[in-house]
This record gives structure tokens, sequence and C-alpha cells, in this order.
């Protein structure tokens, strides 16, 4: 039996992650938002509209009007749209340039999308040098159907991106060959990274734990099968997995 | 004979002196220069682009019943995606709503035909090339391209072969559509009855003006966005490799210059088909006849500044991602518009629901949530949530099936018998439009739950945890594919004579110079243009 | 009560529509040659030039047939006023067309220069991924794939080359104005004298690439630049030779006596490709070759 994902997906789930975030919050929250917003409208409008199917239909001897035109709801209907336009509009702008703001960073990691797979590599604080690549794990007879699918089918991996809590994480972005996207729901982030050029991510979360997420940009046949897990840590434990890194890289 | 136009019956086969007898035979087909029968051609080519492309969807949803590779390699499912959207896009959808174009503009403006009547013939015979040249894709080594309809390099420089002919499909088939379009922009801008004054015309000739318009915008851009990715390929270019100081994000912006109208392009005419059908049986004028025209009219101009909202996670300065969102969120005003007014030609009508007006009705029900979720997904900071996810692919399936597909259906019952000369069954298309109505929702609805848990597009494999959604998906695919073999029953048993005769108006509140003309309809109509007070 | 475009009929009927037409169908069977001709090509397929080349022929038959028909119709006077206002349309929304082709080379000329370029070389990307890239304009890409070239300033050829395009205009501005004052034999002179001036720009134009190729190792595949600089200068090239081509048309038949002084559309269709051929030119010359 399929149970819900730690740090992945749930069971029917049908809203977006609630997040662990303050910009996958407020993603979170603006969506709520704008399903609240947009409900009531379509309540509205078709209330109406159905009413008229149901009062002004012919076999009940309703006889048409004529009027086809009326200026004051013309206007009405172009200008109230236009208000709650504007409305929805001011707090989106707000995250938008939170979600931007890609500045004074703690940390910076640099990732690279490779056909198929990730690579990371830390570029400053205690962790400077430490690199790797990250690889699926689920083994090819899970995928082919001969061996029972495990929880975290798909998005699990050898390397994880490790990092600490309660720190702004400045993710850098590149690729090697296509276009990828680095894309982990629970942290309100999703960037292309694109051959050639580099682009930047944030997010900063207090809460512990393991975070997963999947290539979201079409990038050939093993699409599919290149997730990114992140796995937040205490400060501490953050030190103690950079003095194993290194040691590894030493030998 | 000094005049050659003379008055005459519309039935009269006219062998006057200025054209032939109508040819018979397969050279009526194959050499067609009249109106109708080549906006049947396209009709009917495009019904079979739509089981293609259908086809090849129910592939898609039986490889994603369960999570696993069960049927198809990776790298084929990909394919399948790809052509699934080319195919239904430019092979299904396009072409159906210029053979609408075709047919019904010469009626509703009361010329004999289209402005050119050869080139016409010819939009349509590139048709089948283009088509030829997209499914003989698959069939050479390397197979179709699998980089997702969009083309998107540098993924689509790394294909075989099968991505020029795509390159070479989309060619032709854009210059299909420019050169269709010239016919329809000309048509009716030169060819109107006398008295035809441009706001006398009905709605679904100014919808079809304003996308012929946009075709040939942003036809010509596509076209210069697949020839960059072309010499890329082949000749050595760097228009897309950063190491020669190209972008592949360049290609982007070029291709969603043209996408973004693309899709207004596809619903435009349908919004012109809903337009016509709402107020026959409303038996009531249309709402704001002015304001619809304003309103496509604005929709076409937004549709060219808003292009990167298809592109928020690519990482645009904040100003520009800011710009985006609050442009597209523009266009809510106009299409809100149109909603408004169609729901007020029905307010107070005298309401009949033949199987036109259900999927008139079922049209702008759904579509507007097609076109809500559009309006979330314009909002910056949700779309990096849920672009390239399923939530974009419920998006546009409400749009573009619940919308351009459901008003053709609406527009082909509608028009019917006016082509045939007989009522379709309507107890039948009553199933018909209740079964798709379902079915259609049972698979897309789902889309959404998926997109916002978080599920990626154009993935042949995926979380058990997302199965769920899938399996009810795939169900609803198959029931609403296998919905539409009953139109295809319904539509062949009309034309082949069974049901009862249709009059000329066919329908009580139908109003317009096209149901003046006898059903079915003779070879050629409005010889001498009627002239409308 | 005969059926038949004949010749003699004098008075043009309402809305001319032709009768049914081999031509359409026949001109998309030589596309589809063609297409598949350079697919094949491209892909080293052995004889796939050859089923191009073939495919080439017979659209060029093909179109000198149907164009042939064209012309038959409007020198028989099948072609009413009307008929004549839509060739115009026609012809106004195709050059529109055209004109959004060019737009999509010239906007991506703009993003090249003043977003990539810049982005390419800041400080970002100079430190993790292109060190030392300064980004100036041209330039050979950021990793040194693209070996050295020199650019094509605006002095001679290119200022030459405006010139005769200028020139050509107003000889055929001239040429329009004798036709219209029925004056035949300057009218086909000063087109004669425009369809050399575009000829001879067309020539100096492969001069300018042979240089190109040959001395300044500029070439298509010279990053970024060079792929735009042939891109659109190739693209305008192969329109001149169009539009040429369309004026040596029009020269042939004024010389078998078509046209009139009020119903020459041919010869006007062609002259508007002609001024916007020369537009394009402009902003070749301005934006490619100046700046
Ligand atoms: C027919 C086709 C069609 C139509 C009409 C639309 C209409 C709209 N689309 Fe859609 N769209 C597509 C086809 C279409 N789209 C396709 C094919 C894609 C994916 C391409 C790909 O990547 O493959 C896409 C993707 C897409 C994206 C990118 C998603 C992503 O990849 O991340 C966005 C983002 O902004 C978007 C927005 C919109 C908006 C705002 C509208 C608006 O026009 C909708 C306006 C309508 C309404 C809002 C409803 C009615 C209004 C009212 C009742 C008035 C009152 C309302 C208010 C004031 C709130 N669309
Ligand atoms: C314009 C139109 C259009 C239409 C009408 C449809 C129709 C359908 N589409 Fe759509 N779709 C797109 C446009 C369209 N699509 C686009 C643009 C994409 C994006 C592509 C990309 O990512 O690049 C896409 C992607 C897309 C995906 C995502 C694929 C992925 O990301 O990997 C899915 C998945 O479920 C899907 C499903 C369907 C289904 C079930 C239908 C159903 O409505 C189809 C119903 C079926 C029929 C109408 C056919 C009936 C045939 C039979 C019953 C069989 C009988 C057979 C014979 C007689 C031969 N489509
Ligand atoms: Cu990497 Cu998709
Ligand atoms: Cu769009």
């Amino acid at each position: 039996q399929v149970q819900d994902m730690p740090g992945g997906p749930k069971v029917l789930q049908i809203n977006l992650h609630k997040g662990v975030t303050e910009i996958a919050e407020s993603m979170h929250s603006l969506h709520m938002m704008m399903l609240i917003i947009c409900t009531v409208i379509f309540v509205a409008v078709f209330g109406v509209m159905f009413y008229s199917i149901w009062a002004h239909r012919k076999s009940k001897g309703f006889k048409a009007s004529t009027f086809h035109e009326h200026m004051g709801v013309e206007v009405a209907w172009t200008v109230i749209p236009f208000i709650i336009v504007i409305a929805m509009a001011l707090p989106a702008t707000k995250t938008v340039v939170a979600m931007k703001d890609t500045s004074s960073a703690d940390i910076t990691v640099k990732a690279t999308g490779y056909q198929w797979k990730w690579g990371y590599e830390y570029l400053d604080g205690d962790a400077k040098g430490i690199s790797f690549l990250s690889n699926m794990t689920t083994p090819y007879d899970q995928i082919e159907g001969g061996a029972e699918k495990s929880n975290t089918y798909l998005m699990e991996v050898d390397n994880e991106l490790v990092v600490p809590a309660g720190k702004k994480v400045r993710v850098v972005l590149t690729a090697d060959d296509v276009i990828h996207s680095f894309f982990v729901p629970e942290l309100g982030v999703k960037q292309d990274a694109i051959p050639g050029f580099l682009r930047d991510a944030w997010f900063r979360t207090d809460k512990l734990g393991t975070y997963r997420g999947q290539c979201a940009e079409l990038c050939g046949q093993n699409h599919a099968f290149m997730p990114i897990v992140v796995r937040v840590v205490s400060p501490e434990d953050y030190e103690k997995w950079i003095a194993e890194q290194q040691k590894v890289a030493a030998k | 004979m000094s005049s050659t136009v003379v008055g005459h019956a519309p039935d009269h086969h006219g062998h006057d002196d200025h054209h032939h007898a109508a040819p018979t035979g397969w050279r009526r087909w194959l050499f067609a220069t009249n109106h109708k029968d080549i906006g049947t051609m396209y009709l009917l080519f495009s019904f079979i682009m739509l089981l293609e492309g259908g086809t090849l969807a129910l592939l898609i949803r039986a490889e994603l019943f369960e999570p696993g590779v069960q049927f198809f390699r990776p790298d084929l499912f990909n394919q399948f995606t790809t052509m699934h959207g080319l195919i239904m896009i430019f092979g299904a959808i396009m072409p159906s709503l210029v053979g609408f174009a075709n047919y019904m503009i010469p009626l509703q403006i009361g010329a004999s035909d289209m402005a050119f009547a050869r080139m016409n013939n010819f939009s349509f015979w590139l048709l089948p090339v283009g088509a030829i040249l997209l499914t003989g894709s698959f069939f050479v080594p390397g197979g179709a391209t699998a980089a997702g309809w969009t083309l998107y390099a540098p993924l689509s420089l790394q294909m075989g072969p099968g991505m020029d002919m795509a390159i070479f499909a989309v060619h032709i088939l854009g210059a299909s559509s420019i050169m269709g379009a010239i016919n329809i922009i000309v048509t009716i801008l030169n060819m109107r009855a006398p008295g035809m004054t441009l706001m006398k015309m009905p709605l679904f000739c100014w919808t079809w003006l304003i996308t012929a318009f946009l075709l040939i915008a942003v036809m010509p851009v596509l076209a210069a966005a697949v020839t960059m990715l072309l010499t890329d390929r082949h000749f050595g270019t760097g228009f897309f490799n950063a190491a020669a100081g190209g972008d592949p994000v360049l290609y982007q912006h070029v291709f969603w210059f043209f996408g973004h109208p693309e899709v207004y392009i596809m619903i435009l005419p349908a919004f012109g088909i809903v337009s016509a059908i709402i107020p026959t049986f409303s038996r009531k004028r249309l709402f704001g006849y002015a304001s619809m025209v304003y309103a496509t009219a604005a929709i076409a101009v937004l549709s060219f500044i808003v292009w990167a909202h298809h592109m928020f996670a690519t990482g645009m300065p904040v100003t520009g991602q800011l710009y985006f969102m609050y442009a597209t969120m523009l266009i809510s005003i106009p299409t809100g518009v149109k909603v408004f007014n169609w729901v007020a030609t029905m307010w107070r009508g005298s309401l009949t629901f033949e199987t036109p007006m259900l999927f008139s009705i079922g049209f702008i029900f759904v579509f507007t949530i097609g076109g809500f979720t559009g309006l979330i997904l314009a909002m910056a900071p949700i779309d990096i949530a849920v672009h390239d996810t399923y939530y974009v692919v419920a998006h546009f399936h409400y749009v573009l099936v619940a919308g351009s597909l459901f008003a053709l259906f609406a527009g082909t019952y509608y028009w019917l018998p006016k082509w045939t000369g007989r009522m379709y069954n309507e107890k039948l298309g009553k199933i018909h439009f209740w079964s798709t109505m379902l079915s259609f929702n049972v698979t897309f609805f789902p889309m959404h739950f998926l997109g916002l848990a978080g599920m990626p597009r154009r993935y042949v494999d995926y979380a058990p945890q997302f199965t769920d959604f899938h399996q009810i998906a795939t169900i609803g695919a198959f029931w609403f594919g296998f919905s539409q073999l009953l139109f295809l029953y319904i539509v062949l048993k009309t034309y082949r004579g069974s049901g009862e005769t249709a009059t000329a108006q066919v329908w009580e509140g139908a109003e317009g110079l096209e149901w003046t003309l006898p059903s079915p309809l003779p070879f050629h109509t409005f010889e001498t243009p009627p002239v409308v007070k | 009560m005969s059926a038949s475009h004949s010749v003699q009929v004098k008075e043009a009927p309402y809305y001319y529509v032709p009768a049914d037409s081999a031509h359409p169908v026949r001109t998309s069977v030589t596309m589809l040659l063609i297409l598949v001709g350079a697919v094949t090509w491209i892909n080293h397929v052995p004889y796939g030039q050859y089923l191009f080349l073939f495919g080439l022929l017979a659209l060029f038959i093909n179109l000198y047939q149907w164009f042939g028909d064209a012309i038959r119709e409007s020198e028989s006077g099948m072609n009413s006023k009307r008929i004549d206002l839509s060739y115009r349309w026609g012809m106004g929304w195709f050059i529109f067309s055209e004109v959004m082709f060019f737009a999509a080379f010239f906007g991506s000329l703009w993003y090249a220069r003043e977003v990539t370029t810049p982005w390419l070389s800041d400080m970002d990307h100079q430190l993790l991924l292109w060190p030392g890239f300064t980004g100036q304009w041209p330039n050979l890409g950021p990793a040194g794939i693209v070996s050295h070239f020199e650019t094509i300033g605006p002095f001679w050829l290119p200022t030459i080359n405006t010139l005769l395009l200028l020139t050509s205009g107003l000889t055929l501005t001239l040429s329009h104005h004798a036709l219209r004052a029925n004056h035949r034999k300057s009218t086909i002179f000063w087109l004669f004298v425009t369809v050399v001036l575009g000829f001879t720009f067309v020539f100096f134009q492969a001069e300018e690439y042979i240089h190109a190729y040959t001395e300044l190792n500029l070439r298509f595949d010279s990053g970024i630049y060079g792929s735009l600089f042939f891109m659109l200068t190739g693209f305008h090239g192969f329109h001149v030779i169009l539009g040429a081509t369309m004026l040596t048309v029009i020269l042939i038949r004024l010389l078998r006596g078509h046209f009139t002084a009020d119903h020459h559309f041919g010869f006007e269709g062609a002259a508007w490709y002609w001024h916007f051929v020369d537009v394009v030119w402009l902003g070749l010359y301005l934006f490619v070759y100046w700046f």
C-alpha cells in the first residue's frame, strides 16, 4: 500500500504543498486566495446563467426580450474585473520581489544539470570545494515492474544536497547539455538550469527534513529519472557532514 | 451578353459565361476551387488528424495508467507527447477552424467564394504534406522528434532526422496558415455584399478577421524560430548555443512570441462560433455586439505583449516577471466581457437546448474554468510552483478541448443541416454531448490535483502517490476518445441522407445570410451579391 | 451560354472565380518532394539533393503554368476592379507577413546584443563559467570555440549597395509614372534599369560573401555574430533575388504588351515588394553594418 512520501507528494494530494519556506507558504496562500476569488466569480456568473437556463426556457413559454445592449452594465463588468485583477496582483507582487531576491545568501551552492543527473558544488563557507554528483537510485527492476516500488520510488538519490537549517541558501544553476529545471515543491523553488548561463534561486527553512523534487524541464529520454533531494540538517550536523565529506575527498 | 452577372436562383448550377459546371468525381476535390468543397476537405482532414492525435493521447494515457514503464520506452513516450501536441494544434484545431472559415464566411457576408480560390485549394493541399512529414517522422531512424511541441533548443538540436521533418512540417503548415489567413482577410475586407458593413458582420467573421491578422503576424515568427533551429542543427550557426555567444532562451522568446498569440488563434474563432449559436437558441440578439468586437480586438492586441508568462521559470529579472504577470492578467478582462455578454444574451431569452446549444453552454462553463486556471498561472509565484506540471496540462486542455474542440462540435451540429440538408439525430447528439462533457471532466479535472501536488509534465513514469488521479484520467480519456466515434457516426449518417429534411432556416431563431440559402447548399451561392439592408 | 473563360469576354464578371485547377495540388506535391529531398540531403542520405533539385524544378514549372493562367485571365479582362483590389490587399498582407519574418531576426539581433552578451559577461558568469569573457559586440563567444574573424563595416561595398537599392527604388518609381502616363518605352527603360541595379546588388553581395569567407574568416558558423549576419543578409539577398525575378517577369510582360495605364496590378505588386526589400536593407545597413 502506497504511503505519503516524506518531503514529497502525498497520496490523493489535491492542493499545493503547504511548504516549509516562506516563499512556498506565500505561494500556497496566494493560490488559496485565487481559488476563492475565482470560485466566487464562477458561482456568481454561472448562478446567473443557470437561473436563466432554468427560468427562461421556451418550454416554459418564456418569451424572449429584445434588449441587446446596456452601456451601464458593460462598463461595470469591464471596470470591476479590472479592480479585482489589481487586487490580485498586489500580494503577488510582494511575493515576486521576495522570491527573486537572491542577495546576501549565507551559503551558495552551484547545481549543474546533466543528462540525467545533478551535480552539486559548494561555493563558499566551510563546505567550500565539496562537490559530487547525485544520481537516482531507484533500481531498474522497480521501473520495469519486476520488483515492488518503494515509497520514494523515482525520488531517491545516492548523494543528497545537504544544507543547514535557518540559513539562506542560494542555488546557482547551470546545465551542461540541455535545459533542466530544479524543482522542489516543499521549498517553493523551481528554476530552469540553462546551459552556458547561470540562474539562481534561494530558499531558507527552519524545518529539518528531506525534501524531494524532480527535474521539471523536458531534457530527453530520462527526464523523469533525475530527481532532486535536499536534506536540511541542523547547523551542527551540517558541520559534521562537511567533515565527513572532506575526509572522503582527502582519501 | 453584356453584364455577366444576372440574378438567378441560387440553385442554378451556373453555366453562365464565367464558370464551368460543377466538376465531378475526384477532380471536384483534388482540383477544387469551391469554398464549400475546400471547407469540407479541411474539416475532414482535421477530423482525421484529431483521431491520430487522439490515438497518441490514448497511448500516453495507457502508459500513465500505472507507475512504472509499461508499454513504451521513455523516448518513444516523449515522441508521442510531442507529436500529440503538434498534430492536435497544427493538424486538428487550426485546420478545422480554417475549414469553418472557408465554409461559412462567404455565406455569412454574401460573397460568391473566397477571394483567391486557387490559393485556397493550395492552402489545403499543403496540409497533407505537413501531415505526411509529421506522421512519417515516426518511421525514420531515431523516430519522431521528442523535444515537446515547443521544440525547445538545445534539446531539439539533439534529435535525429525526425526533427528536421517536424521543422519542415511547421514551415509548410505555417505557409498554409498564412495563405489561408490572407485569403480570409481579403475575403472579409473586399467581398462583403453591398450593405454588409463591418459592424453588421456576424461575429464569427469578426473573430476570424482578427485571427487572420494574428496568423499573418506570428506564423512568420515561428518560421524564423524553427529556421534558426535548422541552421543550428545542420549549418553550424550558434543562435542557441551559449558557447558561441548565443542563447537557448532566445529560442523561447521567439517561439512564445508566436506561441501565445497562437493560443488565441485557436480560441477566437471558437468564440465566434459560440457567439453565433447562443443568440439563435436564445431567440434573442447577441448582447453587446460592439463590445464583443472590441473585446476580441483587445485580446488580440494584448496577446502580443504577454508571451513570457510561459517563461517565468527561465529566470527573468524581477521587472520582467512583474510586467509579464500584469500584462497577462489584463487579458482576463476582455475575455470576461465575452463571457458576461454570452450570459446576458441568454438572460431573458427563450431558450431551447439542442445539441449545438448544449455544446456552447458547455463551452462557456468549462472554458471559464480553464480561463481561471490561466489567470492563476499568470500569477508568477504560483506559476513557479506549477509550471511544467500537470496543472498546466489541465489548464490548456480546458481551454483547448473544452474550448476550441467543444466549439467545433457545436459549430458542426449547428451548420450540419445547412451543409447536408438533413437534420442530424438530436437524441444521439445529446448523448454525444453529455458523454463528452462528463468524460472530459473526468479526464482533465484530476490533472489539476496532480499538478498542484507536483507531478511534472512530459513524464513517462511517476511516483506511486500520483497513481489514483492518473488512473481516473486514463479511464476518462478512453471514455472521451470513444465518445468521439459516436460523433463520427452521427455526422456520417447525416451526410448519407438519413434524418428529416432541413428547412432553409433550419433553426427557429437563426438569423443571417447563410440561413436565406436552401439546405443543402447549392454548389454556387451568392453569385449575385445579395443586398443587405 | 457557352462555358468558358474565353479570351473575348470584355466585361469582367462581378467576381471571377477560376474553374477547378490542377495547379495547387501539383504544387503541393512538388513541395513534398522538395522537403523530403531537403531532409534527406541535410541528413546525408544519398541522392537527397537530386530529389530536392527535381522538386524545385517541378515547382518552377508548376508556378510558371499557374502564373501563366493567372496572367492570361488578367489580360483577358476577367479581373474586375474588385479582384484587382483583392490582389492589392493580398499583396499587402503578404508583405506584412514578410515584415514579421524579418522582424523576428532583427529582434534576435537586438536580443543577442543587448541581453545575451551582457548577461554572459556579467560578474557571476565571469566568475563561474566564462572567465575573461568581456562581452563586446561582436564577439567570438565565451568558450573560444569560434575562430577569429573580422567584420564588414559600412564602407564601401554596403554603402554602394545602399545607393544601388535606393536608386533602383527611384528608377522603379519613374517606370511606374511612365506606365501611368502610357509611355511604354520609358516604362520599359526604367524598369530595365531597375532590374539591372537589382542584379548588380546581388552580384556585389556575392562578392562580399566571398570576401567574408576567404579573407575575413567571417562565416555562417562564426558564432552568434556570423549566424545573425548571414541569416539576415542571406534572407535579404534571397528576397532581392525574388524581387528582381518578379520585376524581370514584369519586364517581359511589358515587352509582350501587357498592362495598361490603369490596369497593372502585377507591376505594382512587384514594385511594392521591391520597396519592401529596399526598406529591409536600410534596416540591415543601419543595424548590421553601421552599429
Ligand atoms: C485556447 C488556448 C488557450 C487560451 C484561451 C488560454 C488562455 C489563457 N492562458 Fe493559457 N495556455 C495554453 C492555451 C491557452 N491559454 C497552452 C496550450 C499553454 C501551454 C503551452 C505549453 O507549455 O505547452 C498555456 C499556458 C499558459 C501559461 C503558462 C503556464 C506554464 O507553462 O507555466 C499561462 C501563464 O500565465 C497561461 C495563462 C493564460 C491566461 C491568463 C489566459 C486568459 O486568456 C484566460 C482568460 C479567461 C478568464 C479569466 C475566464 C473568464 C473571465 C471572467 C469570467 C471574468 C472575470 C474574471 C476575473 C476578473 C478574475 N496559459
Ligand atoms: C489542441 C488540442 C489538444 C487536444 C484536442 C488534446 C486532447 C487530448 N490530450 Fe492533449 N495535449 C495538447 C493538445 C491537445 N490535447 C498539447 C499541446 C499538449 C502538450 C504537448 C507537449 O507537452 O509537448 C498535450 C499534452 C497532453 C498530455 C500530457 C503529456 C505529457 O506531458 O507527457 C496528456 C496526458 O494525459 C494529454 C491527453 C490528452 C487526451 C486524453 C486528449 C483527448 O481529448 C483525446 C481524445 C481522443 C480522441 C478524440 C481520439 C479518438 C480516437 C479513438 C477512440 C481511437 C480510434 C482510433 C482510430 C479510429 C484510428 N495531452
Ligand atoms: Cu533534466 Cu528533465
Ligand atoms: Cu500564453
